[in-house]
């Protein structure tokens, strides 16, 4: 009924490979878009944007990122809150030496950064796999929050050894900094995920994307077909930092505005990304976002519930969200290994047939 | 999507609340996490004397206050969410109880014409009232407690601490790092020695640390704990047979979560504080008369007097004082945030008015103006007594050093001035 292919016809090559194939899912997906982009900032306010929209956003950018590592690439990686912080670091060292430059020039030059890091810490990926390589990510991990901890430079000799986003402009438009209205760190945001997003499912489309999954499905025939392993597992490395970097950097500029990095680019943060790519759904952009949304928004809706609808106890609340989203997390790996992402893949199958399925 | 539209219809639900008309106190508490043992009891104390002035005197000026009560469970994303959460019901003054929350809600309360007190904690340079309009740091603040470490030690030693070596072991966090400097230049002035050593979050992890000061042997060791790092530290102490005695932790890490668990071993430890300690004062009796015997205690009721429930009844009475203050400047019994923070920037405590509450000697003496936001920074010392399980003060609110400190607070405040272009306003 929903799904129809059926008179869906394709006249030209490139009508046929594009990212929505069918016109009920290309609609559906402008119609998204128009309203992130046309509707939510017009009814946007501060609670709306710094409890539940901007971390959503963020968060899906560093799952978008990682799901290319681990998820195309099969490189499992324990390091994203430590490259996170290398975004962050890196966008605060850029903010506060070029105070005029845009932001944009910032949060990308940021993410370039991260990569070459990135690169760098993915280099024994060559020679180790699997559990060994993830080792060695977490390795990397505590190494870079040592790092930022240890030495003044990278925050500037303040006397905490925190970093304080300050003040900064595109376009004259405040982003960073606590004048920043609502729905111009939202669009912010929301630009760069758009973008990630468009490049990462078209990466993952062509040859790049190609080469990553023949060296995530077995490398070694991928290697015996033609693929450089090199290659392929750098440039996974590369893309997957970038992202990563870019969503450290919009967490520290624009989330939140001053980040301790023991705390916040712990790694409880690796581990949450890693979860909402596995929540998601490994290998699916689409399961990057659900994964984001699922971490992000159903925490702060059982403390909605809990608290301001049942009026019970905060601490009971806290308490039983660990509860629940745990039991969420364990009965979703069970029920649907592959995620939401498969979830959603599944019901788009029912929704073809319905109403005469055979 | 789903969950999208439930949160629409659960936001809708909110908005759609009661109109206000009463004194709303957010309080961003954390009764769960590795830091809830701090927590619990300061909220506790933070509610209980809000609640002891609802049932006794029917609020304050004849409004009746309402706590909004928002789990942090210590972590800065979700401070964020409930400050967001809590501001737009017309919150008076926020009270995080904890630094990294509190760089974060330093910009955005100036934004949003509310006042912060962090009272002992956060940004010590935000005593510097021209440049911080919005933070109170008063009666004390962190680098008030390191000169007041100092200052007793200079007493016991008969003025001289040339020569000898202090240990500071610290959190590794922007709580931890703060006193570093002004010990360093005290380091200078006096001529000790600093050996400075890092105990990562949440600081299970120290048995380095105190094989460092093993070998290194210091004459004294001061701690800038919270949280579990408290008791380890305190039974590493004891497993090395460091002297108790010099020992000194500072107010956070002062309680008795942070000395039980040592035994008797924990005999003679010592630590800093800004206000008084145990339950013989007379407001302790009405608590227990209208909140306790009335089963309207805040969390469990079992922490009344302890330390950190001292510590956030104490918050709560400054709280109240300066809305108070702030009822008197304005004329309006419902204050906005805006008159509460004109109400902390012109309060006064004086032994009058302590009395007068049923808190004679509780807490020192102190005023705050437009420039100094921190009050006057007396620091005293209590020493725990293992036998009886009490803490005591053994040393009187005391001055500290105003000449190191107040030329850092306008160092730092300055480059916080100069990085956010603010400009003096006083």
């Amino acid at each position: 009924m929903f799904y129809r292919e059926a008179g869906d016809f394709k006249t030209s090559y490139t009508d046929d490979s594009q990212t929505f194939p069918i016109k009920f899912d290309r609609y559906r997906y402008y119609v998204v878009l128009a309203v992130a982009f046309g509707i939510i900032p017009f009814v946007i306010n501060d609670y709306w944007a710094n409890a539940l929209l901007l971390p959503f956003l963020i968060y899906a950018i560093a799952a978008i990122g990682l799901n290319i590592l681990v998820g195309y690439c099969g490189q499992v990686s324990l390091g994203t809150g430590g490259f996170m912080a290398v975004g962050a670091y890196a966008c605060y060292k850029l903010m506060t030496s070029f105070p005029d430059v845009s932001m944009f020039i910032h949060v990308i030059l940021a993410g370039g950064i991260t990569a070459i890091v990135g690169v760098l810490f993915g280099l024994p990926s060559l020679r180790i796999k699997g559990f060994y390589l993830a080792v060695a990510t977490l390795a990397a991990q505590f190494f870079l929050v040592w790092l930022f901890n240890r030495v003044p430079w990278f925050y500037n000799y303040s006397a905490s050894g925190q970093i304080n986003a300050p003040e900064r402009d595109v376009f004259g438009i405040i982003i960073t900094g606590p004048n920043a209205p609502a729905w111009a760190t939202y669009m912010f945001c929301l630009i760069f995920l758009a973008v990630s997003a468009l490049i990462a499912r078209n990466l993952t489309r062509g040859t790049t994307g190609r080469t990553w999954m023949a060296i995530r499905d077995m490398d070694i025939a991928a290697e015996i077909i033609g693929v450089n392993p090199l290659k392929a597992k750098m440039s996974a490395f590369a893309v997957s930092s970038f992202f990563i970097g870019i969503a450290g950097a919009l967490f520290f500029a624009v989330y939140l505005g001053a980040v301790e990095v023991g705390e916040v680019f712990g790694i409880q943060k690796s581990f949450l990304v890693l979860f909402m790519i596995i929540i998601g759904g490994l290998g699916s952009i689409f399961g990057s976002f659900a994964g984001a949304a699922f971490l992000v928004l159903l925490p702060v809706v059982l403390k909605v519930v809990g608290v301001d609808v049942l009026g019970w106890p905060t601490d009971i609340v806290a308490h039983l969200q660990l509860v629940i989203v745990g039991a969420l997390i364990i009965m979703f790996l069970i029920l649907e290994p592959h995620g939401l992402a498969q979830l959603w893949r599944v019901a788009k199958e029912k929704l073809r047939l319905w109403p005469f399925p055979h | 999507m789903k969950l999208k539209l439930a949160t629409v219809a659960l936001s809708a639900l909110m908005a759609a609340g009661p109109a206000l008309a009463d004194l709303v106190i957010p309080d961003l508490s954390y009764r769960t996490g590795p830091y809830a043992a701090g927590g619990i009891p300061f909220s506790d104390g933070y509610n209980d004397y809000f609640t002891l002035l609802n049932e006794r005197d029917g609020g304050i000026g004849g409004v009746p206050i309402r706590m909004v009560e928002c789990e942090t469970g210590y972590n800065t994303e979700k401070g964020v969410e409930c400050y967001e959460a809590t501001k737009g019901e017309g919150a008076l003054v926020y009270q995080p109880l904890s630094t990294g929350i509190t760089y974060q809600l330093i910009p955005k309360v100036t934004a949003d014409d509310i006042p912060l007190h962090t009272m002992g904690y956060g940004r010590t340079s935000a005593k510097n009232g021209d440049v911080f309009s919005h933070t109170f740091n008063y009666p004390a603040n962190y680098w008030d407690g390191a000169s007041g470490a100092i200052n007793y030690l200079l007493e016991e030693n008969g003025g001289d601490l040339s020569g000898k070596k202090i240990a500071l072991v610290y959190h590794n966090s922007a709580y931890g790092k703060e006193p570093i400097r002004t010990l360093e230049e005290l380091s200078k002035k006096h001529g000790f020695e600093l050996v400075a050593l890092p105990v990562d979050h949440p600081g299970q992890e120290q048995k380095s640390q105190w094989l460092q000061i093993r070998r290194d042997r210091p004459d004294y060791v001061l701690m800038w704990g919270w949280g579990v790092m408290n008791q380890v530290a305190v039974q590493e102490a004891a497993n090395i047979r460091f002297p108790m005695e010099n020992f000194i932790g500072i107010w956070w890490s002062g309680s008795e979560n942070d000395v039980l668990p040592a035994g008797e071993a924990a005999n003679g430890y010592k630590a800093l504080t800004f206000h008084n300690v145990g339950t013989d004062f007379p407001v302790f009796e009405d608590l227990q008369k209208h909140v306790v015997d009335a089963g309207k205690a805040a969390g469990a009721g079992d922490q009344v007097g302890t330390v950190l429930y001292n510590r956030g009844l104490y918050a709560a009475v400054l709280a109240a004082e300066a809305i108070k203050k702030a009822q008197e400047i304005s004329g309006n019994a419902e204050i906005t945030p805006s008159e509460m923070r004109a109400g902390m920037e012109a309060l006064e405590m004086t032994e009058e008015k302590m009395a007068e509450l049923g808190l004679a000697n509780f807490g020192p003496t102190f005023s705050v103006s437009c420039e100094n936001h921190g009050g006057d920074a007396l620091v005293g010392v209590t020493q725990w007594d293992a036998a009886n399980k009490t803490w005591t003060l053994i040393s009187d609110f005391k001055p500290t050093d105003g000449d190191v400190i107040g030329a850092l607070i306008d160092e730092d405040s300055a480059a916080y001035a100069a990085e956010n272009n603010i400009e003096g306003r006083c």
